[in-house]
């Protein structure tokens, strides 16, 4: 039986009738069609699929989307301005911090949770709170340089 | 994609009145159901077809439920809502209870953290799971309540076997005592995993309580974690360490006989063998922290 779900994606509001076992990653990639969210281990072990509730790094695949029910939540999708990448993505532009891109919207739905956080972090900080999110890739340094970046530049902004 | 064969129904009740009373309804109608918390463990069950619930009573709504209180004298009081990384990131906790802090900083990326709760990894009852041991090392109390009322059982006795636990049907848990720390004692922690945030392959908490002198053990509680069905105490270990004055020597005897104690089975990431001489080797690093945080409190 289907059943209704409010939520706030991006900063609008959303409501619709979905059968219950459906988790986060599926509602909002196949119900929404935002496919900025990636789909990968879907056990939980890579933080792929990480998206923003209520200002926290959460797996979309191992949430239901009914427990984000009367939430708020932020993909991708929702960090550029207009044809403007939000600061973070670009530094992860400008430090070859990605490369096939899959596990890179999740690194950068982390890293503005923690940024949001916490505003200056050190290296040390970002290696504990990013420390599940597998990349086959870059290396790690370049992603880590380029949250340090990020930070630098959010601080500019300001 | 893995996604969950069967359907159910999916309920938030708003008050933990209303949760229990609808347990308690469900309990009696038959119905499969369960509880939900963050779902980080749960829901993964499901996606196995581990579980197939009817329907699902999610509990994340009872904001009363989700708090940490911490007095001087009653020591510290965990709703069963508190996520993890609420007690990783809270000052006062950190203050006084340190090896909780450290425990959390071992449980999963902090995605899981952050949605999971202390109290659901606890009801989950995986042998593997870093906060049993912690609980059982610090003398924790569960308190639990359904319509008929509140009972509380020492965390030591919660769970019974994998996967299973003392909670009834229609229970739920509501919060997590855990006294003060006595004076010139010392907890700490570790578990061994192949990486940061796996499950462990064993773990051992240690609290060491020395006398006003701080020359002989008065009392110890060595536990091992993901070397059994349930965290476990190493008994025989612990009766090597009490009433001595603790020395590099004896901690190494403690680990033998816990590795005797132990029962770990195979797995892919290692023999049991294997896991048996980490527990040695986890309990005399481990006992060897407790005491020197021993001689310093
Ligand atoms: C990739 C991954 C890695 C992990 N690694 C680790 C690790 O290294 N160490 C570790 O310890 N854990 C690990 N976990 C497990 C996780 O930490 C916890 O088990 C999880 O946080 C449980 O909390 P929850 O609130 O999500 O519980 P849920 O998943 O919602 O519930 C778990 C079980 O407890 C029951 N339950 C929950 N709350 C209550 C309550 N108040 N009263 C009665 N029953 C209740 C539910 O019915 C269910 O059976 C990992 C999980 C994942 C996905
Ligand atoms: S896809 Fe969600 S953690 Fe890997
Ligand atoms: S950029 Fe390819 S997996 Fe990270």
């Amino acid at each position: 039986m289907k059943q209704i779900l409010q939520f706030t994606v991006n900063g609008e509001p959303r409501e619709l009738l979905i059968d219950p076992k459906k988790f986060l990653v599926e509602v909002l990639r196949e119900d929404l069609g935002l496919t900025g969210t990636h789909w990968a281990c879907d056990t939980g072990a890579c933080c792929c699929c990480t998206v923003i509730m209520d200002g926290k790094a959460v797996k979309s695949c191992s949430i239901l989307a009914m427990q984000a029910n009367g939430r708020e939540v932020t993909t991708i999708e929702g960090l550029a301005d207009g044809p403007n990448l939000h600061p973070i993505q670009q530094a992860f532009i400008d430090n070859w911090a990605l490369q096939c891109g899959f596990c890179s919207s999740g690194q950068i739905m982390a890293a503005k949770a923690l940024l949001d956080e916490n505003p200056s972090p050190t290296r040390e900080d970002i290696q504990l709170q990013m420390d599940g999110h597998l990349c086959r890739c870059t290396g790690f340094n370049m992603i880590q340089e380029a949250i340090l970046d990020a930070a630098e530049r959010l601080k500019g902004q300001k | 994609m893995k996604t969950i064969v069967n359907g159910f129904e999916y309920f938030s009740p708003k008050t933990l009145e209303e949760a229990l009373k609808m347990l308690s309804q469900y309990d009696s109608e038959e119905k499969e159901f369960k509880v939900i918390a963050g779902g980080q463990s749960l829901n993964l069950m499901m996606k196995q077809g581990i579980l197939m619930p009817e329907c699902l009573v999610s509990i994340k709504g009872l904001s009363e439920l989700d708090y940490l209180n911490y007095d001087a004298k009653e020591g510290l009081k965990i709703g069963a809502l508190t996520t993890h990384r609420a007690i990783e990131t809270s000052d006062e906790i950190q203050k006084n209870f340190k090896v909780l802090v450290e425990m959390e900083h071992n449980v999963s990326s902090t995605e899981t953290r952050n949605y999971g709760t202390l109290a659901g990894n606890f009801c989950h009852g995986d042998p593997g799971g870093d906060p049993a041991p912690v609980l059982v090392a610090l003398n924790a109390i569960i308190k639990m309540a359904s319509v008929k009322g509140e009972r509380t059982v020492p965390a030591e006795e919660f769970t019974l076997d994998y996967y299973e636990t003392v909670l009834g049907h229609d229970e739920l848990l509501t919060e997590i005592q855990i006294p003060v720390i006595p004076p010139n004692t010392g907890v700490y922690y570790t578990k061994y995993s192949q990486i940061l945030g796996d499950f462990a392959l064993a773990s051992a908490a240690v609290s060491i309580t020395l006398d006003d002198k701080k020359e002989k053990c008065t009392d110890v509680r060595i536990v091992l974690g993901s070397v059994g069905s349930t965290a476990m105490r190493a008994k025989k270990a612990e009766e090597i360490l009490k009433g001595k004055k603790i020395t590099d020597e004896l901690l190494v005897q403690a680990g033998q006989a816990a590795s005797e104690e132990s029962d770990p089975t195979d797995s892919v990431e290692a023999s049991e063998e294997y896991k048996r001489e980490l527990v040695g080797v986890l309990v005399k690093r481990v006992g060897k922290e407790a005491l020197e945080r021993a001689k310093k409190a």
